[in-house]
């Protein structure tokens, strides 16, 4: 019973479920082939074009945590990708490394100046986060749309391709890079103070101030991590298909994320957060994407398939909905 | 609310205010301002921009949106959010479209549609009261699923030629060398009906109450749950009466229509005054609201050689001065 209770119980017995049931329709779902040293599957695949929305959903997190919420992540990864692309482009030589380098470099710059400005709105002017991170995710594909004049930019490097497509001792390179993301972020929030300062604020944060802790400084940081997280999802999106397009890049990347982080049992009202679960929560979320293209339901209806998920997992993870099937009395009316 | 503490130092300062515009209106006064600012530019920029008809060609093409924003008001009013009114206005377009095209006579199509939008909202406001679900991620969940059985009906298009369909849309009221459509005509019916409801009923009342503070309000009995759940299913109504309206326009039900409609939404009632946090707003200012988003685009489409993604950044820099306005009277209120 106290495994059935465990918060992340559902998230986790929903994803094997899910994985499981692709048995049926692959047989050979779960084998890894190396091939040429790099590994191959459709496990991998899981997980390398879940990498994107793993690095944005672990960002989102952070926000969520101290009680935010971030819409403009999907424009952020339009905006990332814009950039670094227009930079590459304009590159004599796209093949160097070091220009590449020089544009990933600019591209991160600009997406954590834009989540210092979500950051500034939220904690400075004092706007509700999700009106805050609205202005620029309306305003945002328009400015990627600016950055590269409204075209459709295509490059040809291969140093650039290398970060959605490339593979390090075996392991596709976007995996790794989500990878260490996670890691660092996790070391970071529940080695040190942070994480626990962070969920301090998303608690009560009039509270927190009181207690002697900068809130504004530690909101600030948490758009920003989340911005430059969305900004190297970005990357990696544009760097897939060696295009940044403004307008659909990243779209609705941000419902994705926000799902993914609530499914990993963080409260959108802030004051804790699990970074484990977020990864499930992604992964989940991709198996899903994934699934529904093997068992062959059109991809058009993949939505109804996530809707119905998404209810389920909601109602099974509500407190209310649980006591009410325990009880089975009608309920109180609650505030 | 009634705050004693803070009564007497707000009519000193309400004194000492030059503009005789009392506090509670001054979102909205703002947003009028700014509108007639934008209008006044217009005309001064660009020669035809004075005829009536832009202005009414404005409505004309907003209609739909018009209709989206109210339902969204009295969400956004209690204090809650609805993703899904973009898919639902797709849906009601797809839903029209079929069965019209399976014969169905327009009477009966009509109040189908309208059922269905209502229904969705109605489960969705349940979800949201009965089983703690957050708005934002209940109506996330109608938003998908809304989407989905739009693709689940058809991927393609589906144009309209139902005789009565085709008559509203083609229907021009000529007034004085002027014209409007019936879809205007509805709009301004809906506005009508809604800012009534607000204002003068008893459920008006709750709505705000709810937004303003649901614990006290539980506390005052008010029904808080019927509320609630009722908001939602007038969102989902009103989306469902926008989706018509917009099939009037379009003559045609697609999965694609209205995407991202939500938030064109969303911003139209926070351009017109109403806090996010609930409680506080009226139905004029998102009337206004929706004027500005069509101004912007209409002073675009004039210009000329301005692309269509600066829409969008007017739009986003628009909601930053709305907002940080707001923000600056809310704080002064404290």
């Amino acid at each position: 019973m106290s495994v059935v209770r465990h918060r992340l119980f559902w998230p986790v017995a929903m994803l094997v479920a899910l994985l499981l049931s692709n048995l049926f329709f692959t047989s050979g779902f779960f084998s890894i082939e190396v091939r040429d040293g790099h590994l191959f599957g459709s496990v991998i695949d899981i997980l390398r074009q879940g990498a994107p929305l793993m690095l944005v959903a672990l960002g989102m997190t952070l926000v969520i945590a101290t009680g935010g919420i971030d819409l403009s992540v999907g424009a952020v990864v339009a905006i990332s990708g814009a950039m670094a692309c227009q930079q590459i482009a304009g590159l004599d030589d796209q093949g160097a490394v070091g220009g590449v380098l020089v544009a990933v470099a600019l591209a991160l710059v600009l997406s954590g100046g834009l989540g210092a400005w979500n950051g500034f709105l939220v904690s400075v002017v004092g706007i509700q986060p999700i009106i805050a991170t609205l202005i620029l995710m309306v305003a945002g594909r328009g400015v990627a749309q600016v950055i590269t004049d409204g075209q459709i930019v295509n490059v040809n490097s291969p140093p650039y391709k290398t970060i959605a497509t490339g593979f390090l001792f075996g392991i596709p390179v976007p995996v790794i890079i989500a990878a260490g993301v996670v890691a660092l972020v996790a070391v970071v929030t529940r080695r040190s103070a942070f994480g626990m300062l962070l969920e301090s604020v998303g608690g009560n944060a009039g509270a927190s101030r009181l207690a002697g802790i900068r809130s504004r400084r530690l909101i600030i940081i948490a758009y920003v991590v989340c911005a430059v997280c969305a900004g190297v999802a970005g990357l990696m999106v544009s760097s897939t298909v060696s295009s940044a397009d403004g307008n659909n890049n990243g779209l609705l990347i941000e419902l994705d994320a926000i799902l993914a982080v609530v499914i990993g049992g963080t409260s959108l009202l802030g004051g804790r957060f699990s970074i484990a679960g977020t990864v499930i929560g992604a992964l989940l979320i991709k198996t899903l994407d994934t699934t529904v293209y093997t068992i062959g339901i059109p991809p058009e209806v993949a939505l109804l398939f996530k809707a119905v998920v998404v209810v389920i997992l909601c109602l099974v993870q509500s407190p209310a909905f649980r006591a009410k099937i325990a009880r089975r009395q009608p309920a109180e009316v609650a505030a | 609310m009634i705050d004693m503490k803070s009564r007497p130092e707000q009519t000193v300062a309400e004194r000492l205010r030059v503009i005789p515009v009392r506090q509670k209106y001054l979102p909205v006064t703002a947003t009028a301002v700014l509108l007639a600012l934008m209008y006044g530019l217009g005309v001064i920029n660009y020669p035809g921009f004075s005829d009536t008809q832009i202005v009414l060609n404005v409505f004309i093409d907003n209609a739909f949106l018009l209709v989206v924003a109210v339902g969204m008001t009295f969400v956004i009013l209690t204090g809650g959010i609805d993703l899904s009114v973009g898919s639902v206005v797709a849906l009601t377009t797809m839903v029209v479209a079929l069965l019209l095209e399976n014969g169905w006579p327009a009477a009966v199509v009509l109040p189908v549609a309208l059922l269905m939008g209502a229904t969705i909202g109605f489960l969705m406001g349940l979800m949201i009261h009965y089983f703690d679900v957050q708005p934002f991620i209940a109506t996330l969940a109608g938003m998908f699923l809304a989407r989905g059985l739009c693709y689940v009906i058809s991927t393609d298009s589906i144009s309209i030629d139902n005789p009565f369909w085709v008559s509203v849309a083609n229907a021009q009221l000529w007034f004085g060398g002027f014209f409007i459509t019936i879809s205007v005509l509805i709009a301004l019916a809906v506005v009508l009906i809604a800012a009534y409801v607000l204002a003068y009923t008893t459920f008006g009342r709750d709505v705000y109450a709810v937004g303003g503070n649901p614990q006290s309000a539980m506390l005052m009995g008010l029904r808080v749950g019927r509320t609630r759940i009722a908001v939602y299913t007038i969102s989902g109504l009103c989306s469902a009466l926008g989706g018509v309206v917009l099939s009037f326009y379009m003559l045609s039900g697609y999965g694609l229509h209205a995407s991202g409609m939500e938030l064109d939404a969303i911003a139209a009632v926070v351009i017109g005054g109403t806090l996010l946090t609930g409680g506080s707003g009226y139905l004029f200012g998102t009337v206004l609201g929706v004027l500005v988003l069509g101004l912007i685009q209409t002073i675009i489409t004039f210009q000329g050689d301005l692309s269509s993604w600066w829409t969008k950044i007017f739009i986003g820099l628009f909601l930053f001065v709305f907002i940080v306005l707001q923000r600056a009277v809310t704080r002064r209120r404290r």
